[in-house]
């Protein structure tokens, strides 16, 4: 790469750094942070300069960097004519904004934040024409979105100007999504994302079949972005900007982006019949209609926003054509337009600051008072109308030559005419900016006396129609940027010469018709206007804000209904899609021949069965009762367990009935603080409904288990089975599995307990200190309350098997690695002795006789647990390797030690102390809902038989 | 090298409990220590990302037992980054839970956050579908706590049913895992792979239904239509730091569905086909559309950003769905992004709805650093709706160029980029309600202070401290950096999902044990046939016992 393309990447980067800088310069004061905003401009301004001549040539200027190209998005640059031509427009007519806004915005207003967002603007308004590559002209397209956005909204206190920002981001980003789906298959069919690549295989996009989806989305984006109808009415809502930010965006930028785009995509898309209907066809009703209405806005930015809105859509038309003369035309007019269009939203601000009022109505005489910015002003708007010795009359002209010989479907009348009529209406618009802002006698009733600002606020607009005169009198001056701008458009080397006359051409009557008929609209203004007042039309904006209103009620409709927080409806469809899913999925594939045989069904087993099924549907009939609910499923848990037993599985029998012994009198605990019925809260129909779905789950489930039952499959667990007592010094598998092969699970499941125990902690504690704890506090349980709270033979008989219960548990502890048992079962043993005594002589007391806490018992056993698995680091060997050994212990005979046990350690106590968390925190409960607690072993000592009981209270 | 494997598992399983047992009377020392673990947590991750990176699949074979027979957990491209999105994920939103005192709003925040990291990088490492059961038992039940610390009704009522919609996933994924052993015979992810390619499809009903319980748990995790429900009402009422780390709790799911339907249930296995790809496009779809309507319609805040997490991961599934590597990278790309986007948005709702009463999007008089919350909110907002100059921008248009089969393209193009518009209106409907409207409200007084005293929640009017802000400017940049080095991060997350396409190396990493482990029986298929299968029901059973336990 050499210095031209260092100094286009420097170009493109310049505004985005430069962008850092205002923010902070405003701290300095006013003037140094206009400055520095323009010094980024002005370099940038400088660097094209010195790249201009080679372009002027026709060399072609390229940096790339790759970026993701994975996608094919590369952070390339290129500037041929046609961008040289926008870049400069771009900054230069920046450069003027800045200066302008300096002047034009008040002590109030965050000038800082102004300059940043208008930076940011530049530069993707710069980064749009110097891309090489579409998906990058795409990251910056959609940055005109945001930072246009911010501009817009930057008087945020004020409804209209978020309102109008809300409006652009929502039209222009729409537009702009549509466009990423054209971007993409335009590289789908081309295969490159670069555009230099697409520019050359124009043939082979439009004899794709894709070309016309990739052009209507693509036009999209540029209709939505340079205001074409139907998508014109963002933008005289976008007026809601400070005047600078009108000037900017609305002559030389924002809504120019459109119009690049169908310049730079001309050679790869335009020229089909698809193109000339689509986009000739909108440019001209977007003409037509926008120069319609601008005649009848009586706010001068408005009145400029239809007139923008009108010549976007001359340069559509133009565009549309296809023909490279209407390209030169266009690339004319796009510079003529924003000379004079910047010039005039400049003029319109100075009005507005001076007089204090946009309203034409309210308006007039300004001539005599501020003469030069009418001076200004009125050059700007003739050149406008298009009347000769003015720029603008030389792009009408050459628009008004094409169009007439332009035939829309075999008739050669509908676009000359309807062209005239658009450029009547812009005739008799401009004469109406002139005449009635600053023509008539003088008016005592402006709101505010104006005047003629300092020079720095009508420097810009000045300069600006000095070019208005100087192109409009020397067209030639522009020749050669036209010349190359143009060849870029067309992909071919253009020589126009522009010039004032063309002879007599059907151009010029159209022209001197143009003229005179809007001099005739202007003259009969009044009485049109009021027709016009009068007459129905549709508000843009109402019909916009109501369709969005509607998406929005829609949107939040169909959110709230679907979303309405009824977890058994979440359930439902979470059940069915499951079964449905699951059935598509069986669906599409085959079952061998069942391998296994039905075994015979015993009668015991059958009764098993059958006591199964009436409990699981006694749950349901009785699930209102709470304390019978909970007695009945304990019966399907015991029945689970005699399952395990019969079907050899010891260690499972032995697990789940003590996990359904604690669950239960830990729930059985807890029901004393609940209501004893739940609520009635289904309708029938959808117990029913429910129903439905809970069988179809239930036979679905039954269906898959059975047809898996029947088969054989080949599985891992014979390695278990062989290496259980070698490698894990364990003869039963089950405990080996837990502590050894698959320690890793159990290490997670121990460590899924010790979070249930933290989680119960710090609930109690958000519970207690909440709404709940008050309601708990004054709920009246006593009448619940046994007079007996602490009975003597429940005490005696739980002393007297704790020692019996512990002694159970150690072994079942220690014999778990060869027989059935282990630390969870261990755990659970222990846990259920101590909760009896927990029962029988009530929490404080027995919590006075432990010395561990649970909390400390359930970190011990995680970290146990998980330093037993580390250990083996020590060794060397992967985490939870076991090491076990067999020694001789005088006394005792052989015994093993296995790192395992130590690991069940931890097993055990994590459970145990999570068991005891519980309880505790259902104590805590009960001292919270008012229960005394007692200091004696039972209430009534034997040995004290003297005191009877006041009301069951200690 | 080797133990580094498991140390993302040990180091927040060891330091959660001496957090939340020994420390817990003191918030500075459990500060202390969770954040410096959560460092070490990060320079772990770095390491293993840097070992990874070159390509090797390490596998560490718990118990030193042989593969299939033992757990292993599996270290590679794809497991290594999403352990290191892990660990910066939560160190971000750690500093941001400090610096605004979330942790002490309630109890044992800091254990449960460790433990909260240990299931997830659990998760991501391993290579056993029984383990990864395991693993999103324990994130569930952490995250259970998380989301309802500090309490609250309605906090209390989403997080109820937050709580049981994913013990409904979690029973269903038993059911899974049954089938998958009974059909199978082993629960090891290069052994499944193995074993899947050999049945044919006239013999693999069953598998099949395996196959997609699995995905419905998954898209559980994931929050995919149909299964999507509990997420709205959960991160919009979770304690915001908590919501912020939940960005990488979707996509747990996503990547069990990466992971599992690519190696062990890909398309080209006959048995499962296109199976999985057909109907996640489709739950894609509809999860893009539901996001993005709610995102449109919402009232409040956290359940906009909620709305737009939900649509965020309709999109990612869209990708992964194709299940190509080209996607994949796309995919993985966007599972990056997204994370951070909704972390970022998360952290910056909060820090400006405690300086409000509430978050209902209507006006109210402007916080504090009106300007600062609404630039951050903006950036925040952008990425999520994926526009430039952020990643989601690049993500959406990689997801968009990598779907480009003719029969998806109308339907997965429509809904991304309609579903973009409808979260950028939402979006900017939303801040300029929050952020531009409120500056020129103005309440009389004395409503203000009725106001105050209705709201439980007090209300913060102190300035956001630098340490506050810092977390948020954290994500934004992650999300800058992932833009400016997107060629970079591309070219890793493409190394990724070949290293993932390519089944046989996994397959062979896995199950080639290395000599000196305890053997192997090569006779092992012999007579003892009738012993395996009575063992067989046993060892399955097993799970259901111990899932009774807790």
């Amino acid at each position: 790469m050499g210095d031209g393309s260092n100094l286009l990447v420097i170009i493109a980067l310049l505004p985005f750094i430069g962008a850092l800088v205002p923010g902070w310069m405003i701290r300095a004061g006013r003037n140094a942070c206009a400055t520095f905003t323009a010094v980024p401009t002005v370099l940038a301004l400088v660097m094209l300069g010195i790249l201009a001549p080679d372009v002027m040539r026709g060399e072609v200027i390229q940096a790339r960097f790759e970026w993701l190209p994975q996608l094919g998005l590369s952070a390339s640059f290129f500037l041929d004519g046609l961008g040289l031509l926008f870049a400069g427009m771009i900054l230069g007519v920046g450069l003027l904004i800045i200066l302008y806004a300096r002047f034009y915005l008040s002590g109030d207003d965050p000038m800082g934040q102004f300059y940043t967002y208008l930076l940011l603007f530049q530069g993707a308004m710069l980064g749009i024409v110097l891309s090489d590559n579409i998906l990058l002209l795409l990251v910056f397209w959609e940055l005109t979105s945001l930072s246009s956005f911010l501009l817009i909204g930057y008087w945020k206190h004020l409804p209209e100007g978020r309102q109008g920002a809300r409006m652009a981001l929502a039209v222009t980003g729409s537009g702009g999504l549509a466009m990423i789906g054209g971007m993409l298959i335009l590289g789908n069919i081309v295969g490159s994302y670069d555009l230099t690549d697409i520019l050359a295989s124009g043939d082979l996009i439009k004899s794709s079949e894709w070309y016309l989806p990739a052009l209507i989305l693509i036009l999209l984006g540029a209709f939505t972005k340079s205001a074409q109808f139907p998508f014109h009415f963002w933008l005289p809502h976008a007026m809601a900007a400070p005047t600078p930010v009108s000037a900017y965006l609305h002559s030389a930028t924002m809504v120019k982006a459109g119009v690049f785009l169908m310049a730079r995509m001309w050679p790869a898309l335009a020229g089909t019949e698809a193109w000339f209907y689509i986009v000739a066809t909108v440019g001209l009703i977007t003409m037509v209609l926008g120069a319609v209405i601008a005649l009848f806005k009586d706010d001068l930015k408005a009145l400029l926003a239809f007139s923008t809105v009108s010549h976007l859509g001359l340069l559509t038309m133009l565009l549309g054509f296809g023909t490279t003369a209407a390209a030169v035309a266009a690339v004319f007019h796009i510079i003529n337009h924003l000379t004079f269009k910047a010039a005039l939203f400049m003029t319109a601000g100075i009005v507005d600051h001076e007089a204090h009022t946009r309203d034409i109505k309210r308006l007039g005489g300004l001539a005599k008072l501020m003469p030069i910015t009418a001076t200004i002003g009125t050059i700007a708007a003739l050149s406008m109308a298009g009347i000769p010795l003015f720029n603008g009359f030389l792009s009408k002209e050459m628009m008004l030559e094409e169009a007439s010989h332009t035939y829309w479907f075999e008739n050669p009348w509908i676009v000359p005419a309807l062209a005239t009529l658009g450029a009547l209406f812009s005739v008799a618009y401009s004469l109406r900016f002139i005449f009635h802002t600053f023509g008539g006698p003088v008016r005592d009733d402006y709101p505010h006396k104006p005047h003629d600002p300092p020079f720095g606020m009508y420097a810009a607009p000045a300069l600006l129609v000095v070019l208005v005169v100087a192109i409009g009198v020397m067209p030639f001056l522009a020749d050669n940027l036209v010349a190359v701008a143009a060849s870029a458009v067309a992909g071919e080397a253009l020589h126009p010469h522009l010039k004032i006359w063309h002879g007599v051409t059907p151009a010029l009557f159209m022209s001197f018709a143009a003229i005179g008929g809007g001099i005739v609209l202007l003259l009969i203004h009044r009485p049109l206007d009021r027709v016009w007042i009068a007459a129905p039309r549709p508000e843009a904006k109402a019909i916009f804000d109501k369709l969005l209103a509607l998406l929005v009620g829609a949107t939040r409709w169909i959110t709230e209904v679907t979303h309405n927080r009824s977890i058994t409806r979440y359930l439902a469809i979470f059940t069915v899609a499951s079964v449905a899913l699951g059935y598509a999925a069986w669906t599409g594939g085959g079952m061998s021949a069942p391998s296994r045989e039905m075994l015979p069904v015993p009668p015991l087993v059958g009764l098993g069965f059958v006591l199964l099924i009436v409990g699981a549907a006694s749950v349901v009939l009785f699930h209102r009762n709470r304390f019978r609910a909970l007695v009945v499923l304990s019966i399907i848990g015991l029945m689970v367990s005699a399952g395990f037993v019969y079907l050899s599985a010891p260690d499972l029998a032995l697990t789940q009935i003590s996990v359904e012994t604690v669950t239960i009198m830990l729930l059985l605990l807890a029901l004393h603080f609940i209501p004893k019925e739940t609520p009635r809260e289904t309708r029938v129909g959808k117990k029913i409904a429910d129903g439905v779905v809970a069988l179809v789950a239930g036979t679905g489930v039954g269906a898959l288990a059975y047809a898996f039952m029947r088969r054989d499959v080949d599985t891992i667990s014979g390695f278990h089975l062989d290496n259980s007592y070698a490698g894990g010094g364990g003869n039963n598998v089950v405990n080996v599995i837990l502590v050894d092969f698959r320690g890793y699970d159990t290490y997670g499941e121990i460590i899924v307990l010790g979070i249930a125990g933290l989680i119960i902690y710090a609930l109690m504690q958000a519970l207690l200190g909440g709404p709940a704890g008050r309601k708990l506090r004054n709920t009246d349980f006593t009448r619940d309350l046994s007079r007996d709270r602490h009975p003597l033979m429940m005490v005696v008989a739980t002393r007297v098997m704790m020692p019996i219960a512990v002694m159970v548990g150690i072994y079942i502890f220690l014999r778990g690695h060869n027989y059935p048992g282990g630390g969870f079962v261990a755990g659970l043993v222990i846990a259920i002795a101590l909760l009896m005594q927990y029962m029988a002589s009530g929490f404080a007391w027995t919590q006075s006789r432990q010395r561990i806490q649970y909390h400390a018992m359930i970190g011990f056993g995680v970290v146990i647990a998980g330093l037993t698995g580390a250990g083996s680091w020590l060794a060397g060997k992967p985490f939870l390797t076991s090491a076990f050994g067999y020694f001789e212990f005088p006394p005792i005979e052989e015994f093993e030690l296995a790192t395992a046990a130590l690991f069940d350690l931890g097993v055990f106590l994590t459970v145990l102390g999570a068991v005891m968390l519980m309880l505790f925190s259902l104590s805590r409960i009960a001292r919270y809902a008012g229960q005394s607690v007692n200091l004696e072993p039972m209430d009534y000592d034997p040995a004290d038989r003297v005191k009877p009981l006041e009301g069951g209270k200690e | 090298m080797t133990h580094w494997i498991i140390a993302p598992v040990i180091l927040p399983a060891l330091l959660a409990p001496i957090i939340g047992y020994v420390m817990r009377y003191d918030i500075l020392i459990a500060r202390i220590a969770s954040i410096v673990g959560t460092i070490g947590l990060v320079a772990i991750a770095a390491g293993l990302f840097a070992s990874a990176a070159p390509g090797e699949t390490f596998v560490y074979r718990l118990g030193n037992w042989p593969a299939p027979f033992g757990i292993v957990l599996v270290l590679d491209r794809l497991s290594a980054l999403m352990v290191m999105l892990t660990s910066v994920l939560a160190l971000i939103v750690l500093v941001h839970a400090v610096a605004t005192n979330w942790d002490q709003k309630g109890l044992h925040f800091h254990a449960l956050f460790q433990f909260q990291l240990m299931g997830i990088s659990g998760a991501f490492l391993t290579g056993d579908v029984f383990n990864l059961f395991v693993f999103f038992e324990v994130l569930l039940i952490a995250s259970y706590g998380l989301m309802i610390h500090s309490g609250g009704r309605e906090r209390m009522r989403a997080g109820l049913q937050y709580v049981i919609m994913n013990l409904a996933g979690s029973t269903l994924f038993l059911f899974a895992l049954g089938t998958l052993y009974a059909s199978t015979g082993t629960l090891n992810i290069a052994d499944l792979a193995v074993r899947l390619r050999e049945i044919p499809v006239e013999d693999a009903a069953i598998v099949r239904v395996a196959a997609m319980l699995l995905m419905i748990v998954f898209a559980v995790k994931a929050a995919l239509f149909p299964v999507q429900f509990w997420l709205p009402g959960t991160y919009a009422n979770a304690p915001a730091p908590v919501a912020a780390l939940f960005a990488i709790m979707t996509k747990v799911g996503a990547y069990a569905i990466i992971r599992v339907h690519t190696i062990v249930f890909g398309p080209d296995i006959p048995a499962t086909g296109d199976m999985a790809g057909l109907w996640l496009f489709a739950a894609a779809i509809v999860t893009v559309g539901i996001g993005a309507f709610g995102v449109l319609g919402a009232r409040r805040l956290m359940p906009l950003i909620a709305f737009s997490v939900l649509g965020s991961m309709g999109t990612l599934m869209l990708a992964i769905s194709a299940f190509t590597p080209g996607a994949t990278t796309a995919a993985l790309y966007y599972l990056v992004h997204s994370t951070f986007a909704a972390a970022a948005l998360f952290l910056i709702a909060d820090l400006v709805v405690t300086r409000r009463p509430g978050d209902t999007l209507t006006t109210l008089p402007a916080t504090v650093q009106n300007g600062l919350f609404a630039a951050l909110f903006f950036g925040a907002a952008i990425g999520m709706a994926g526009m430039p100059p952020l990643s989601g921008f690049l993500g959406k248009l990689f997801v968009l160029d990598n779907l480009r089969d003719p029969a998806e393209i109308g339907w997965a193009w429509t809904a991304i980029l309609v579903g973009s518009l409808f979260t950028i209106v939402g979006f900017a409907r939303a801040g300029s309600a929050l952020f531009w409207k409120s500056t020129a409200f103005v309440l009389p007084e004395n409503v203000i202070s009725e106001d105050e005293e209705k709201e439980e929640v007090p209300i913060t009017r102190d300035p956001a401290k630098a340490w506050e802000v810092a977390p948020t400017m954290a994500a934004i940049g992650m999300l800058a950096a992932l833009s400016i080095f997107a060629g970079p991060a591309a070219r890793y997350f493409e190394l990724t999902a070949d290293q993932l396409f390519d089944r046989n190396a996994y397959v062979s990493a896995v199950l080639e044990n290395p000599d000196g482990l305890k053997p192997y029986p090569d006779d092992h298929h012999g007579e003892e046939d009738a012993a395996y299968d009575e063992d067989a029901a046993e060892h399955d059973d097993d799970g259901s016992a111990k899932d009774g336990g807790h």
